[in-house]
C-alpha cells in the first residue's frame, strides 16, 4: 500500500475533524431524537416508518452537503492557499495527492455516517421497543447512501482541480440533482429523435445516476433488495468514481500552480 | 557533478480572455550550481526569480528547456527526496500545530518512523520553536511561520536546498539566525540556493550569484570577482587628530569621526601617503582596497539592461 | 517530462475504460429494475407528500410525473401487460402538482377506463379524475367531453354522458360538437354513428400521438364492427330468400346488388366461411373489434403472461 496515500487520506481527515465538521452530528441527533420523540407520542402506527425515511434521508443529505463543502475546497483552497508547494516538492506524486484527499474526504464521510446509523437505530429501538429482521435492510439502504458518498466526493475532487470553490459548489450539486432524476433523462432522451436524442442519451449515461441507489422508501415498506442489485451498485459506484478521479488526476497533472 | 543544471528553461504565459497576448516570465535561462555552494539568486521584484525556483520544483511547466538536479531529470519525483523547498511568505495547514506539520512533512518525505520524532525535535529546536511545538499554526507569527518553513525545508536532511527569499518577515536576530544556519548548512557540505532581493545577505553569505531582469539573466559570477575593486582605490584609515597638509594636496577625500580620520585615495598613491604619515608619525589603523558593492555592480547592470532595453525598443 | 507523460496516458485510458464500464453496468441495472423509481410509487403515493417533497417545483415534478405515466404506459401496453396499477396514481399525482395539465387528464379518459390490455380497467378512477379537472378548469370544455367519453364508453351510462356533454356545451368557446353529442344521446345511444362521432372528435382534438393512435384503431374497429355486421345481415336474408347458406362472397354481393369486393380498413376482402360466418383474414390487426372473428379466436394479448 502506498503509504504516502495513507498519510494524506488521514491528514485530510484530521482537518475535517479540526474544521469542526463532526458537530454537524449534534445537528442530527436532535433532528432525529425530535422527530422520534414527536412521532412516538402521537402513535399513529407509523412511527417506524417516519424514523426509517426520516432518518436515512438524513443521513444521505447530511453526507451530500458535507461532501460537497468539504470535497470543493479539497484542491482548489490547497492552491489558493499556496500549502500545496511544500507538499509537492516532496517525493509525493500529484495522482497520489488526489487519491489520497478522496480517501481522507470518503473516510470521514463513512465515519459520519457510522455515527448517524448508530443514531437511526437508537431512534428506531425508542419507537419500537425492538429490532426485527427487516430491520437489517436499514443497512443496506446505509451502504447505498455511503455509495452515493463515493460518488458526490469523486466528482466534487474533479471539479476542485480546476474550478473555483463556488463554482465547483454549484456544479457539484447540479450534477447531485440531475443525477437524481437521472432515469428521468434517460426517458426523455428516448423520446427524441435524430441528434438531440445521442446528446441527451450520451449526457444521460455521463451523469451520475442515483435513482438505483434510493431505496429508502421501499426498505421502509420492508421491501427485499436484490442481491444482484447490490453487486450492481457497488460496481457502478466504483467505476464511476474511478472515472471522475481519473478526470481529476489528468487535470491535476497539467495544471500550473500560480 | 554539477547540483543544478538549469538547461534554457524557459517560461511564457498568455494572458488576456483570449489568451492571445503572450508574458515572458522568464527567457531561456542558462544556468549551473556547483555542488557545496551557497547561490544568491538575485533581482528585483517581479524579476522571474520565484518563476524560476516553481519550474525547478515542478510546480508550473516550462514552455521549452530542462534541468538535471542532482543529476538526475527535475521531473524525477525520486530527486524530491534529497531536495528541501521554501516558498516565499509560506502558508501552512493552520490547523496543525509544528510538530504535526513536520511530523506530516516528515512522513511523506519518506523519513524512517523511528528517526522521525527525533529528527522533529531536532529540527524545531534548531529552528528555536521547541517551546510553541504544541501551538496551532493559526496562531503563529510571520517570523515563526518563516522558521517553521526553514524547519520543513530540512527536516529531511536533504543535499539540496531552495529558499525563495529567506529572510523576509525576520527581525535582525532572525536574520542573523538565518545566515548562520545557512553557513552551516554548507558547512554540512549540502547545497543552498536561495533567491533574496536584499543584497547585503548575498554579499555576506554567497560563494557566486546570479543577476537577473525582467525574466533575463544579466550576470554570474563569485562574489568577489563581480565585486572586485574596478576603480583601484584604497581606503586608508590613521590615528588623528590632524590631516597632514599633504595629504590634503593630494585632493583626496577625508573624514573625521573621534580621533580617526578616513580617507579614499587611488591605488597608485598608496605609498605616498604612507611614506607621509611614516613622516608625521602618525598611526596607521588600516588600509583595505575599496570593492564595489555588490549593490553598485546590480544597479550598473540593471540601468544598463534598461538602456538596451530602451535603444531597441 | 516523461512521467507526466506516462500518467497522462494512463490517466485517459482509466477515465474511458471507466466510463464505459460505468454505462455497462448501469444498463445492466436498468434491465435489474424494469419500473425504476416508479416502484416508490407505490408506497409513496400520496400527492400531497409528493407536493411537498417538490419543494415549490410543482411544475417541473408535474412534467417528470406526466412523462413517467407515459413511459408507464407506452411500455406495458407494448408489452401487452395485464395490469397498470401505478397509471391512477401516477396521472393523479401529475394533476396535483399541475391541474392544467390538461393532457393528463386526457389521457386518463382514455387509457384508464378501459379494461387491459387497453387500460387500466378503472372507469371510476377515470371519472374522479376528469371531476377533478373540470373543478380546476371549469371553462375548459374539452374536459366535460372527456368526462362524457368515459361515461360513454365504458360505462355505458348514456345518461350521465348526456349531463356531461350538455355541462360543457355551456362553457364559453365550447366546441359546436358538444351540443351536437349531448343531443346524440338521446336518440342515438348505442349506435355505430355515435361511437363514430366520438372517437373522430377526440382524434382530431387531441395533440398526444398515443390517444390519437387509440382513436385510429377504434374507428378502424367500428369500420370492421359495421361492414361485418351488414355483412352477416346479407347472409341471413339471403338464406330467407334461398334457403341456403352462399357458395362464395361473390354470389352475396352479386345478390345484394353491390359491385366490387367487400374489403376491410386494410383493403383485404372479408372472408365467406362454408358455414356462412363472415370473417376477417387478419383479425389480429383490429383489437377493439367485436365480430368478425373466427370462433375459439384468441387474441393475442392473453397469450402473453
Amino acid at each position: 500500500m502506498n503509504t504516502r496515500i495513507v498519510y494524506i487520506a488521514s491528514n485530510t481527515f484530521r482537518e475535517a475533524v479540526r474544521d469542526r465538521v463532526l458537530y454537524n452530528l449534534i445537528a442530527f441527533a436532535l433532528l432525529l431524537s425530535g422527530a422520534a420523540i414527536l412521532v412516538g407520542q402521537i402513535s399513529i402506527e407509523i412511527e417506524k416508518l417516519v424514523v426509517i425515511n426520516l432518518g436515512l434521508t438524513a443521513v444521505s443529505l447530511f453526507g451530500v452537503v458535507i461532501a460537497i463543502f468539504i470535497g470543493i475546497g479539497l484542491v482548489s483552497k490547497e492552491i489558493e492557499k499556496r500549502t500545496l508547494y511544500t507538499v509537492l516538492s516532496r517525493p509525493v506524486r500529484r495522482w497520489e495527492f488526489i487519491i489520497g484527499k478522496f480517501c481522507g474526504l470518503a473516510g470521514t464521510l463513512v465515519v459520519n455516517a457510522f455515527f448517524m446509523a448508530v443514531g437511526v437505530f437508537a431512534a428506531l429501538f425508542y419507537v419500537s421497543h425492538k429490532f426485527v429482521r427487516a430491520d437489517a435492510l436499514i443497512l443496506v439502504a446505509l451502504y447505498f447512501i455511503v455509495l452515493e458518498f463515493l460518488i458526490v466526493c469523486s466528482v466534487a475532487l474533479l471539479f476542485s482541480s480546476f474550478s473555483s470553490p463556488l463554482l465547483s459548489a454549484v456544479f457539484t450539486f447540479s450534477l447531485f440533482v440531475i443525477g437524481s432524476f437521472a432515469e428521468d433523462l434517460r426517458n426523455f432522451a428516448g423520446m427524441a429523435h435524430g441528434v438531440s436524442r445521442w446528446l441527451a442519451t450520451g449526457a444521460a449515461y455521463l451523469v451520475p445516476n442515483f435513482s438505483a441507489f434510493n431505496v429508502i422508501t421501499s426498505i421502509a415498506h420492508e421491501q427485499p433488495v436484490a442481491a444482484q442489485l447490490i453487486l450492481q451498485n457497488t460496481l457502478y459506484a466504483l467505476f464511476y468514481a474511478a472515472m471522475a478521479l481519473s478526470g481529476a488526476i489528468l487535470i491535476f497533472e497539467h495544471r500550473n500552480l500560480k | 557533478m554539477p547540483a543544478i543544471e538549469i538547461l534554457g528553461l524557459e517560461k511564457t504565459y498568455s494572458v488576456g480572455f483570449w489568451r492571445k497576448r503572450p508574458k515572458r516570465a522568464l527567457y531561456p535561462l542558462q544556468l549551473t550550481v556547483e555542488d557545496g555552494e551557497i547561490f544568491g539568486f538575485l533581482g528585483p521584484n517581479g524579476a522571474g526569480k520565484t518563476t524560476t525556483l516553481k519550474l525547478l520544483m515542478g510546480l508550473v511547466f516550462p514552455t521549452s528547456g530542462s534541468a538535471r538536479i542532482l543529476g538526475c531529470d527535475w521531473t524525477d519525483p525520486s530527486v524530491k527526496a534529497q531536495i528541501g523547498f521554501l516558498p516565499e511568505q509560506p502558508y501552512f495547514y493552520d490547523y496543525l500545530t509544528a510538530h504535526e506539520l513536520l511530523e506530516y512533512y516528515g512522513q511523506l518525505s519518506g523519513v524512517p518512523a523511528k528517526h522521525r520524532k527525533q529528527r522533529v525535535e531536532q529540527v524545531l529546536q534548531q529552528v528555536g520553536l521547541r517551546d510553541v511545538g504544541g501551538v496551532q499554526l493559526r496562531k503563529f507569527s510571520k517570523g515563526m511561520l518563516q522558521r517553521v518553513g526553514i524547519g520543513q525545508a530540512i527536516l529531511h536532511d536533504p543535499k539540496l536546498v531552495f529558499f525563495d527569499e529567506p529572510m523576509s518577515g525576520l527581525d535582525p536576530m532572525g536574520r542573523r539566525e538565518v545566515r548562520d544556519l545557512m553557513e552551516q548548512l554548507k558547512h554540512e557540505g549540502k547545497t543552498v540556493f536561495f533567491s533574496t532581493h536584499i543584497l547585503s545577505d548575498a554579499e555576506a553569505l554567497c560563494d557566486r550569484v546570479a543577476i537577473i531582469h525582467k525574466g533575463e539573466l544579466r550576470g554570474v559570477g563569485a562574489v568577489e570577482d563581480l565585486t572586485s575593486s574596478v576603480q583601484g582605490k584604497v581606503e586608508i584609515i590613521w590615528q588623528g587628530p590632524q590631516i597632514p597638509t599633504a595629504i590634503k594636496a593630494l585632493g583626496a577625500e577625508c573624514h573625521v569621526s573621534a580621533d580617526r580620520i578616513r580617507a579614499v585615495i587611488d591605488e597608485n598613491q598608496q605609498d605616498a601617503v604612507i611614506e607621509i604619515l611614516r613622516r608625521e608619525r602618525l598611526r596607521l589603523i588600516a588600509l583595505t582596497p575599496v570593492r564595489t558593492s555588490l549593490e553598485a555592480y546590480f544597479v550598473e547592470k540593471l540601468r544598463r539592461a534598461e538602456t538596451t532595453a530602451g535603444t531597441t525598443a | 517530462m516523461k512521467h507526466r507523460r506516462k500518467i497522462t496516458i494512463v490517466a485517459s485510458v482509466c477515465l474511458i475504460v471507466f466510463l464505459a464500464a460505468s454505462s455497462f453496468v448501469l444498463h445492466r441495472t436498468d434491465q435489474l429494475r424494469p419500473q425504476g423509481t416508479l416502484d416508490e410509487v407505490l408506497f409513496l403515493n400520496s400527492p400531497k407528500v409528493i407536493q411537498r417533497a417538490s419543494l415549490g417545483y410543482d411544475g417541473l415534478m408535474a412534467c417528470i410525473y406526466w412523462t413517467r405515466a407515459v413511459q408507464y404506459f407506452g411500455n406495458r401496453h407494448h408489452d401487452f401487460a395485464p395490469s397498470f396499477n401505478l397509471l391512477a396514481p401516477l396521472l393523479e399525482i401529475t394533476t396535483h402538482l399541475d391541474p392544467h395539465l390538461i393532457v393528463a387528464y386526457e389521457f386518463g379518459s382514455s387509457f384508464l377506463a378501459p379494461k387491459p390490455p387497453h387500460g387500466a380497467g378503472q372507469p371510476e378512477r377515470a371519472i374522479q379524475l376528469m371531476e377533478y379537472g373540470i373543478q380546476n378548469n371549469p371553462d375548459n370544455w374539452r374536459l366535460y367531453y372527456d368526462l362524457g367519453f368515459v361515461y360513454y364508453m365504458e360505462l355505458k351510462d348514456y345518461k350521465d354522458a348526456a349531463q356531461a356533454f350538455e355541462r360543457g356545451s355551456h362553457v364559453p368557446n365550447a366546441h359546436p360538437f358538444l351540443k351536437v353529442f349531448a343531443a346524440q344521446m338521446a336518440q342515438h345511444a348505442g349506435e355505430f354513428q355515435t361511437a363514430r362521432m366520438l372517437w373522430t372528435a377526440t382524434y382530431q382534438t387531441t395533440q398526444d400521438e398515443q390517444i390519437k393512435q387509440n382513436a385510429v384503431d377504434h374507428l378502424r374497429a367500428l369500420r370492421v364492427d359495421e361492414d361485418v355486421t351488414h355483412l352477416q345481415d346479407a347472409v341471413t336474408r339471403f338464406g330467407e330468400r334461398t334457403g341456403r347458406l352462399p357458395t362464395s362472397m361473390s354470389e352475396l354481393t352479386a345478390a345484394e346488388g353491390l359491385t366490387g369486393v367487400p374489403v376491410d380498413p386494410d383493403g383485404h376482402p372479408y372472408k365467406l366461411t362454408p358455414e356462412g360466418r363472415i370473417e376477417l383474414r387478419t383479425p389480429d390487426d383490429f383489437p377493439f373489434a367485436t365480430v368478425g372473428f373466427p370462433p375459439g379466436y384468441k387474441p393475442k394479448f392473453h397469450a402473453m403472461p
